[in-house]
């Protein structure tokens, strides 16, 4: 509260100083239309990424694209664990991160989540996530498990979804992480909404060689495999329907830190993402995990024939 | 000592010891698992070792290669036999075998290399041929060293042979690789505790290997 009144030479100078101040917080902001201002900056951000190929792609794809359309980018790729890029990302020091809905929101935001479909993990992120994070919208490609067999396999007994295992289960041998014989969405989960009653249940791997080549073998006749593993082209492997959501959704979706991203940004990603799908990803996941590409050959290659800034 | 009161707690409680995932089981599945492996790997090695200290060719090849040899890791190795081989036993054997081979060979040629040649000189004077010198003399002599060579092989086997369950079969590795999974440290815990365990049994078990096997006469000639 004024006791006094304010001498008009300090008045001016602080509406001198607001009026710099906004001049100049408008040239710092995106494409403006203001004749004064300096070729406008259109954003500064850091993308990271887990340390696995894929993830690795999705933050090549998106730093390509922003770069072309003007954004300064710098990379923290290769980051080890969610426990460790999840606070940084938190706390702004990475600003986009490509993320998957599912495992997001059951690792990092609410551990006693049972959204399953799409819009009920995305509702449950949009309502739980840390104010400074938001999810953008998330893109159709899904990187989920899935009960997966081989090709000859699915087509000797006309398979497509994993209800239609129901009368063979009980003669089928499963395969899949240690985890999964008691995992929720592991052989429970199967058994609760399939009514499947697995033979026998073999411990091997994350969808890593041991599974791969249990289902070649014939070692299991089904096995749990993500759906965006290259080998599902190279050995002719089908990745069987789940209509009924016991795989919780895993869409691909930006995660970025509210305060460093644009409207620039957020179209540029939000066009990628509406153009990413999961037969694309797989595609890209072979040519870079098997075919050793580049991850920008691949992800340049993608944008240009998607029509996408690169 | 968190891990003792985890392992401790898992070993002491009852389900443990009973059904299709039982202590007892996977201790004799992994028993198993280590006593081939050394078997094969003392039928490859041993002869092999012993031959090239009698006539000390090839030394330098062979032994170069067995410690190059030690330098392969066993968890590779398995996964690249799941790829080229698939799920047969040998998938595990090729790894176990290949990791106690070394120790075992190079033992076996140092100790025989290693017998004091007054002693093969005099067995000759005494009119023994190549043969009998070396069984007689060389291989007795030798035998703490070979002792020693199956000792470190069979506790490196006994350890690794954990890796097993990574291709879905059993042994003590069940209980450390589904606990990790599940985030049941109690299990791993207990299940490492039985390894280490087992590993001393075996210890144990080659003191008295080398009571019964060398002779009385080179006991007392100090330990090796």
């Amino acid at each position: 509260m004024l006791t006094r009144p304010v001498p008009l030479k300090r008045l001016a100078a602080s509406g001198l100083a607001l009026a710099a101040g906004l001049t100049l917080a408008a040239c710092g902001g995106s494409t403006s239309s203001n004749p004064l201002s300096p070729s406008a900056s259109k954003g500064s951000v850091v993308i990271g990424s887990a340390n696995f190929p894929e993830n690795e792609l999705l933050a090549e794809i998106y730093a390509i694209a922003l770069q072309a359309k003007g954004v300064k980018v710098t990379d923290k790729f290769n980051i080890g664990a969610r426990e460790v890029y999840y606070p940084e990302i938190a706390k702004g020091a990475i600003t986009i991160i490509p993320e998957y809905n599912g495992a997001l929101l059951t690792t990092s935001v609410d551990t006693s989540s049972t959204a399953a479909t799409t819009s009920e993990v995305d509702a449950a992120l949009t309502a739980k996530l840390p104010s400074a994070l938001e999810i953008l919208t998330p893109s159709a490609a899904q990187d989920k498990d899935s009960v997966t067999v081989t090709q000859a396999f699915a087509t000797a007994h006309h398979l497509t979804s994993i209800a239609q295992l129901k009368p063979l289960a009980k003669t089928m041998t499963i395969g899949g992480p240690p985890e999964f014989k008691t995992r929720t969405d592991g052989l429970i989960g199967l058994a609760k909404n399939y009514g499947l009653h697995f033979k026998a249940f073999v411990p091997l791997d994350e969808s890593g060689p041991i599974t791969l080549a249990a289902l070649k073998d014939g070692k299991v006749q089904a096995a749990d495999v993500f759906t965006t593993t290259p080998q599902i082209i190279t050995d002719k492997l089908v990745a069987l329907a789940d209509p009924k959501f016991n795989f919780a959704a895993q869409n691909v979706v930006p995660l970025v830190y509210k305060k460093g991203v644009n409207s620039l940004i957020v179209n540029t990603l939000n066009a990628i993402s509406a153009k990413l799908t999961t037969a694309g990803l797989l595609a890209m996941d072979k040519s870079v995990i098997l075919d050793h590409a580049s991850y920008s050959t691949v992800a340049t290659a993608w944008l240009k024939s998607e029509g996408l800034p690169h | 000592m968190t891990f003792l009161r985890f392992a401790w707690a898992w070993l002491t409680s009852g389900q443990q010891w009973h059904g299709s995932d039982s202590i007892p089981l996977r201790v004799a599945q992994h028993l198993g698992y280590s006593g081939l492996s050394l078997l094969i790997a003392a039928l490859i090695a041993l002869p092999l070792g012993v031959a090239i200290g009698h006539s000390g060719r090839g030394a330098f090849l062979i032994v170069s290669l067995a410690n190059i040899w030690r330098a392969i890791p066993t968890l590779g190795l398995l996964i690249m036999m799941v790829v080229y081989l698939g799920f047969s036993p040998l998938t595990w054997l090729i790894p176990l075998v290949a990791l106690a081979i070394p120790p075992i060979l190079v033992n076996a040629y140092e100790g025989v290399l290693g017998v004091d040649p007054d002693l093969t000189d005099a067995g000759r004077g005494m009119g023994m041929t190549g043969w009998q010198v070396l069984r007689r003399v060389e291989i007795p002599v030798a035998m703490p060293l070979i002792i020693l060579g199956l000792r470190t092989g069979a506790i490196f086997v006994v350890a690794t042979a954990t890796i097993a369950a990574e291709i879905g079969t059993g042994g003590l590795g069940r209980f450390i690789i589904d606990g990790l999974a599940s985030n049941q440290y109690d299990q791993v815990a207990g299940g490492a505790a039985l390894v280490v365990a087992l590993a001393l049994l075996v210890q144990f078990a080659f003191v008295g290997v080398r009571r019964l096997a060398v002779p009385a006469g080179l006991r007392q000639a100090g330990r090796s």
